[in-house]
């Protein structure tokens, strides 16, 4: 290795050390406080104590907020794989009038439709519907706001099955809806699994929609965490630590399965 | 079993393309019936149409006297063995193999049974607990068939069977398949692009062109008398030599040669007619010294097939190919002449390909 | 081979000639036909029209009124025309959030995603892949933790009082969510969203076929002129792409609320958390929707910029 070549090895350890430094300094806090018999908001090693969790299981609002958001993840998943699933065949084998328009309309209004900006007439919809403060209500908000882009990621999936595995099982005799469920939907089962674990990692960690929409009901973890507070006022490090752990191992839990059963394949913004 | 009875058979596309142009076939009871054509000629299209995954624009398909026309892909009793075989990957070959016959609503047990009995038959016996993709290319192709075979259809259909399979696995399997088809009697349909299957395996055959049919025939019969100028450049494995040349009285002259004008085209040319000399490399012959009724050259490239070569004579602008035997090769620059066989030379019309007289030569007779 | 059994029964149509002419007969690979597409479809398409379509529609019309959350103009919203947007474009605050939004885009997107995305993606080829293993899961565990969890990571983190940071750079009382609102914002945003063009840049760089490297290298090229001459011109349209996208979702991001709520004073107001204090502890869901229309607009230009650039890139 020249002298050159070194330097340029060495920059680039630093560069990289920095940037993990960068990455990890504040999930560390994550990893400690909830251990602390007296958490700060300062990352230190801990004097090991378990007692911050049983405070979270003493609380009346931690578990049923994961329960909710259980509730939340479960039924949205449900609903967009099924109808995504559904939706993602028919267009992906039957030219309906209009087809290319549509998913192209999709496209365009699950990028340009977003929580942020259709939080003001979704709130209002909900009100003169009777769906605020109904958990019904936030799944279906959910659903309809990721179903195109499930749609969209499912109809690759479909356009991958070759056409030859439904026309063997119709030369066989079998029907349209035996062929779904006999050949298709093994067949796509990645891309269902791909959905439901993006549809549940998206919901898990939502806090606009319920934050809207809920006001007296339950409300799931992703908002109840801004709620603990010590009869003092002050923020509960100790039980928001620890219920930030239990909140957050789902979904990292999630991520690891997914990555270890189908590799981490590469969706464009499979995440948002 | 059954014959499969064509009329008028016509699929159009949206946008007038005519993939299947109106044709009249009669497939046998028990026939294996090759479809062979460049791709885009509307083979493909015609299987399809007769397994009933293309709905036909006009005309009538008979399977067994039964118009199935109109009917479902699965109402007409058929099976298909597609060019990627269609093995659904999560399934075990067993599953496969037994998947049409849960579909006919046959026992479980039964179908178990028939499923490892077919399985056998084609040699599958251990491998009935693996998936499709644990299987070669080969063992992927008997379970594709032994899906066909076990639910006992009237009709088979093949899409390029052969095609996935490496060069040496294909000859092997080209003999298996004719086998298989000959002990089970099945009237089959198959199709493909690579002329030297379609002579190998099958009963009968028919050259399609741009959605028509160009010449139905026995191999013997299209290998030896091409019906026309496509036909004849399309079968063997050297191209024929065609020629242009002019009819003069009682012969033909080509390429500066006066050679004799076949006996077969005698009553149907003119004099002075423009025609296409045609004459398969493998019936013409070579010799160093000049010969009756020989086309003169250069000997331009020698090409080694294995038994023989494949030499180019430069005739002018020409080029006449014929073969010589292994050990015959003359040097590259000298001078040879190509000498056809009489009996096997034939005439084309310039104008449209076809063949001049076109009832079969007496002395080409099949044995 | 014993082929005892007889064809199975012949199904019912069979024994005569078909008299009337089947229905329309399927033409698509399944023979699912028209009908039957269009009730696959029609479940997933009601739900986006009702959620997702309507509210968006629904934007227009609220834009226009006086529409209140309480008092008169819940019960009998007036429709006033296009006040709420003059109104809008005159607002000090609204202007001012605007303008936050584009800091917001230009520094956490722009310039902190994209640019340390793509010297991650470059950089970790080069290393060991434990190394590799071990940075990549940190920033994929800063882009899959849940936004609230996240948040509070960051308040610990910039705490004033007993702040991780300000252990480590030995500035005790340093309040930086209230002395760098917007800059605290920007670098947590960076933060959060690199994972997504890190994989994008992986999988493009992944795709350079390594003969150009390599003839590069031997023609005595430089790491520097190897990423000059032949991977920037490869990773272009990905660069192009990742903007639109990242853009698009930090221009819609809630999280800076979760930190700071918009505060001090406005200073880290982003447009959504502009909209939603306006619209929702403010009341003015018509001032709210006018807003809220803009910035759908907004999105509007950024998707099809993006989608024109897609089509392209496909022809």
């Amino acid at each position: 290795m020249s002298p050159k070549e070194l330097v340029g090895r060495v920059g680039l350890y630093v560069l990289i050390s920095l940037i993990t430094v960068f990455m990890a300094l504040p999930v560390l806090w994550l990893l400690f406080a909830p251990f602390d018999a007296s958490p700060t908001l300062s990352t230190s090693l801990p004097d090991w104590t378990g007692r911050n969790f049983g405070e979270l299981l003493r609380n009346p609002d931690a578990l049923p907020s994961i329960g909710i958001s259980l509730v939340h993840a479960l039924g949205t998943m449900a609903l967009v794989t099924s109808f995504g699933a559904l939706a993602a065949y028919a267009l992906s084998r039957v030219k309906i009038p209009g087809r290319d328009g549509l998913l192209y309309a999709l496209l365009l209004l699950s990028s340009i439709i977003t929580g942020t900006a259709a939080m003001v007439p979704i709130f209002t919809l909900m009100t003169q519907i009777g769906l605020v403060d109904t958990q019904l209500g936030v799944v279906l908000v959910l659903t309809g706001g990721m179903l195109p882009t499930a749609i969209f990621i499912l109809k690759d999936f479909m356009d991958g099955i070759p056409r030859s595995y439904e026309e063997s099982a119709r030369v066989f005799g079998a029907s349209p809806l035996q062929i779904l469920r006999d050949v298709v939907l093994p067949v796509v089962r990645p891309g269902l699994a791909t959905i439901a674990v993006w549809t549940v990692v998206q919901v898990w960690g939502n806090f606009l929609t319920p934050f809207i929409l809920l006001r007296q009901a339950e409300r799931p973890a992703a908002v109840v965490v801004y709620t603990f507070y010590t009869e003092g006022g002050q923020a509960d490090l100790g039980l928001i630590s620890a219920f930030s752990l239990l909140y957050s191992i789902p979904v990292v839990a999630m991520y690891v399965f997914v990555n270890r059963r189908y590799g981490f394949r590469f969706h464009g913004g499979i995440k948002r | 079993m059954a014959d499969i009875v064509l009329e008028q058979l016509v699929k159009e596309y949206p946008g007038g393309v005519r993939a299947v142009d109106g044709l009249d076939v009669t497939i046998e009871d028990g026939e294996f019936f090759a479809l062979l054509g460049p791709s885009g000629c509307g083979k493909t299209t015609l299987l399809r149409s007769i397994a009933g995954l293309e709905t036909v624009s006009g005309g009538s398909i008979r399977i067994g006297g039964r118009d199935v026309t109109r009917l479902a892909p699965g109402a007409r009793d058929i099976a298909m063995v597609f060019q990627d075989y269609a093995l659904f990957p999560h399934m075990t070959v067993r599953d496969n193999i037994a998947y049409p016959l849960k579909i006919k609503k046959v026992g479980k047990q039964e179908r178990a049974e028939k499923a490892e009995e077919t399985a056998e038959g084609l040699s599958l016996g251990g491998l009935l607990e693996r998936r499709p993709g644990q299987l070669s290319g080969g063992q992927q192709q008997r379970a594709a068939l032994a899906r066909a075979v076990a639910c006992h259809p009237q009709v088979f259909l093949f899409d390029e069977p052969l095609s996935n399979l490496d060069a040496r696995l294909r000859l092997e399997a080209r003999t298996f398949l004719k086998r298989l088809q000959r002990d089970l009697g099945v009237t089959t349909v198959f199709v493909t692009h690579d002329q030297a299957e379609a002579l190998a395996m099958s009963d009968r055959m028919a050259v399609m062109e741009a959605g028509r049919i160009r010449q139905i025939g026995t191999p013997r019969e299209v290998f030896q008398r091409p019906a026309s100028t496509f036909v004849a450049g399309f079968i063997g494995s050297t191209p024929m030599n065609l020629l242009d040349a002019t009819i003069d009285r009682d012969t033909v002259r080509v390429a500066g040669t006066s050679v004799p004008l076949p006996e077969s085209a005698r009553a149907h040319v003119r004099d002075g007619e423009e025609v296409v000399y045609a004459a398969r490399p493998e019936y013409m012959t070579f010799s160093t010294e000049a010969a009756d009724a020989g086309i003169e050259g250069t000997v331009a490239i020698i090409e080694n097939m294995g038994v023989g070569s494949l030499v180019s004579l430069e005739v002018g602008a020409t080029i006449v190919q014929v073969t010589v035997p292994e050990g015959q090769e003359p040097p590259i620059g000298s001078r040879g002449w190509a000498v056809a066989a009489p009996q096997r030379v034939l005439v084309y019309r310039r104008d449209d390909g076809e063949l001049v007289g076109s009832e079969r030569a007496p002395a080409l007779a099949e044995a | 081979m014993a082929l005892t059994a007889s064809p199975p029964a012949e199904p019912a149509e069979a024994a005569g000639v078909t008299k009337s002419p089947a229905p329309q007969a399927a033409t698509d690979a399944a023979g699912l036909g028209r009908a039957r597409a269009s009730v696959f479809v029609a479940p997933a398409l009601a739900l986006i029209a009702a959620f997702l379509v309507f509210p968006a529609l629904w934007t227009l019309y609220l834009g226009i009124t006086n529409y209140r959350l309480t008092g008169v103009a819940a019960l009998r919203p007036r429709v006033v025309g296009l006040d709420n947007y003059a109104r809008a474009l005159g607002d000090p605050e609204f202007l001012n959030s605007l303008w936050l939004t584009l800091l917001f885009v230009i520094g956490s997107a722009v310039i902190g995603q994209c640019v340390l995305g793509f010297v991650l993606a470059w950089t970790l080829r080069a290393v060991p892949r434990t190394v590799r293993t071990v940075v990549e899961l940190l920033v994929m565990l800063a882009w899959i933790l849940p936004s609230s969890v996240v948040a509070f990571l960051w308040i610990a983190l910039l705490d004033r009082d007993g702040g991780t940071l300000n252990v480590l750079l030995n500035t005790p009382g340093m309040a930086w969510l209230i002395e760098y609102p917007m800059l605290s914002v920007i670098i947590f945003n960076a933060w959060r969203g690199t994972a997504f063009s890190m994989l994008l840049f992986s999988a493009a760089l992944n795709g350079i076929p390594p003969s150009q490297l390599e003839t590069a290298r031997m023609v005595g090229a430089s790491g520097w002129q190897q990423l000059r001459d032949v991977v920037l011109p490869h990773v272009r349209g990905h660069i192009l792409t990742n903007l639109l996208l990242i853009s698009l979702w930090t221009f819609n991001d809630f999280s800076p609320f979760l930190i700071t709520a918009g505060g001090p004073n406005g200073r880290s107001e982003t447009l959504p958390v502009f909209v939603y204090n306006t619209a929702i502890p403010g009341g003015q869901l018509g001032f709210g929707s006018a807003v809220s229309l803009l910035m759908l607009l907004i999105n509007l230009v950024l998707a099809v910029v993006y989608l024109r650039l897609l089509k392209q890139r496909r022809a």
